[in-house]
């Protein structure tokens, strides 16, 4: 018995020992500069003069409200989000199905589509802003259109296509990585039931429609949820390839924050800024949380 | 058709689709590495026909003009310093935490278990502006604790941590108690020598996402000393007299530690993402 209870004792001193480190860091370097956030959303900091700061109580939502570069920032990561969610979402599922297979050699192209994942989005972005020059005798997706004997487009250069290049990049980027987690759950559907399928006699379609989709229903949701999230905190591509432009086109609310914050030195508003788009990430991933849990 | 004439086709498509999908998948990094290798006049002739894609008259000298003009060895080195050091601090600080969650009984383990999980979906983009104030007041600006502390302990890692813990027999560890080791002496003596995998996997996760680290980095570093090479192949990108063989050459060349890592550890990678995708 007493034995017992030295053995409870020390288990409770490693408990805590262990703890402690990562408690400590979380504590000092996510929750205070969270809370922080919310505490500077109300003030008119400026990291110049932080002797300054003064409380301004609702005056920066305010002036959020009516801040037409906000809105545009908040319409920019949306409309980034709702069109390469589904985009990258179907062009990995399409991949993983086209290596899904036991053939031999089929690793080389497994390889090959995650390719684009080894170089890094700083790399990408800067190819890519290569690739995309308007010229069709130096932007290599120009003078291929110019050969196939279709109109040349300005990509980066028109605020109307310069965000639909970056999500078309982004999705050509990131496609790997959602593929490998849909090959993943496609080799944990039962070869049974494609069989099973298949006696029935469902082709090749109808076993994809009823026995694929059903069975990666919630490996779907996951990806779809992870590549949400992923798409609201879009910064690199902006910042690297069109600094927010043209016209403001491709200007996203964590680029918002950034400009705002650091550039212009509005900081507590940057940070008004940052507490709204923190509400809607969280928003969007408590209620996808839900959506999966559902079932 | 007869069973082996379908599968011959079926062969044929699949090894023909694919192929022909993928080299339109991995074009632009053929182009990027042909250009790397060609002489700025011949990177923009022939735009319009396949041998865009063919390194015609190839030599390293772009290569030779990139690490004459930057010092690319040091930026290289720079983020493999500090991205190791990320790794090493996580993968002690998360493993412990993650252990404790998984197998002491102690005050507030629920509470902390819910805390890690619901931090775990936390964009740290919207905290960097009072992050950078509390580095900037540590004196932490342009200084490797600045890069690396904030990013040590991770909520996703100790997760995977606690749940590969999880299944580790309860009977392992009281035959190491009845031999005389305290729970700290079986979680070194017993656990980690057993807990590879997991390591391993958090390992290469940790590294492809802190390699590509670059908003952070932008902030925090200013100077060239301790560059990242995300940001130095960035301002390379910008930096005069702008020719495009170079720029391709270092693009290139910042790919190949990754390049690296991947193949060596990638069987956990796969695992890493797939038990993510999966346990959900």
């Amino acid at each position: 018995m007493k034995a017992n209870g030295i053995k409870r004792k020390s288990e409770i001193k490693a408990a805590y020992l262990f703890v402690i480190p990562a408690l400590i860091l979380l504590i000092a370097f996510l929750i205070l500069p969270a809370l922080s956030t919310v505490r500077y959303a109300f003030t008119n900091y400026n990291i110049m003069r932080p002797d300054k700061i003064k409380f301004v109580g609702f005056e920066n939502f305010i002036k959020l409200f009516s801040d037409k570069s906000f809105w545009q920032a908040v319409k920019n990561t949306f409309y980034f989000t709702v069109i390469v969610v589904p985009f990258q979402c179907i062009l990995a599922l399409g991949l993983a199905l086209l290596i899904s297979s036991r053939r031999r050699g089929v690793s080389i192209f497994r390889a090959a589509y995650f390719s684009p994942q080894v170089t890094s989005m700083v790399v990408v972005a800067i190819l890519w802003t290569v690739l995309y020059n308007p010229n069709p005798d130096t932007g290599l997706l120009n003078a291929f259109l110019k050969s196939i004997g279709m109109d040349t487009c300005q990509f980066l250069n028109s605020p109307d296509t310069a965000m639909n290049s970056i999500i078309f990049m982004s999705a050509w980027q990131a496609a790997g990585y959602q593929m490998m987690i849909f090959l993943a759950g496609l080799q944990g559907i039962p070869g049974e039931q494609y069989e099973a399928a298949s006696i029935d006699g469902a082709g090749k379609f109808k076993q994809f429609i009823y026995v694929t989709l059903p069975g990666l229903k919630n490996v779907i949701k996951y990806v779809v949820m992870i590549t949400m999230i992923q798409a609201m905190k879009l910064f690199t591509q902006p910042y690297v390839m069109t600094k927010g432009g043209p016209q403001n086109s491709t200007r996203t609310l964590v680029y918002y924050i950034y400009e705002q914050g650091f550039q212009k030195r509005h900081f507590g508003y940057a940070c008004t800024v940052a507490a709204v788009f923190f509400v809607i990430v969280i928003v969007m991933s408590l209620s996808m949380k839900k959506i999966i849990k559902a079932d | 058709m007869t069973y082996k004439q379908r599968t011959f086709l079926g062969n044929i498509l699949f090894y023909v689709g694919n192929t022909v999908i993928a080299l339109i998948f991995v074009s632009p990094l053929i182009w990027m590495i042909s250009a790397s290798l060609k002489p700025e006049a011949e990177i923009f002739k022939n735009m319009n026909t396949l041998s865009t894609f063919l390194p015609t008259g190839a030599s390293v000298s772009n290569y030779l003009e990139v690490f004459s003009r930057i010092n690319m060895w040091k930026f290289i080195g720079n983020s493999l310093f500090y991205v190791f050091v990320i790794i090493v601090l996580d993968l002690i600080v998360n493993s412990l935490c993650g252990y404790a969650l998984a197998k002491f009984r102690f005050k507030g383990k629920n509470a902390l278990l819910t805390l890690v999980i619901s931090l775990m979906v936390f964009p740290m983009e919207a905290i960097m502006l009072p992050l950078y104030v509390e580095v900037a007041n540590l004196g932490w600006v342009n200084q490797w604790a600045g890069l690396i502390i904030p990013f040590v302990a991770k909520c996703f890692s100790i997760y995977m941590f606690r749940q590969f813990f999880l299944d580790i027999p309860n009977d392992l560890l009281e035959a190491a108690s009845i031999d005389g080791c305290g729970p700290v002496k079986s979680f070194f003596r017993v656990v980690v020598p057993i807990s590879g995998t997991v390591y391993a996997t958090i390992f290469i996760l940790d590294f492809v996402a802190h390699w590509n680290d670059f908003m952070w980095p932008l902030l925090v570093v200013t100077g060239e000393e301790k560059r990242t090479i995300q940001l130095a192949i960035q301002t390379f990108f910008g930096s005069k007299p702008i020719n495009y063989g170079p720029i391709m050459a270092s693009l290139t060349i910042s790919a190949i530690p990754m390049l690296i890592m991947f193949i060596a550890l990638q069987k956990y990678y796969v695992e890493g993402i797939a038990s993510t995708g999966i346990k959900g």
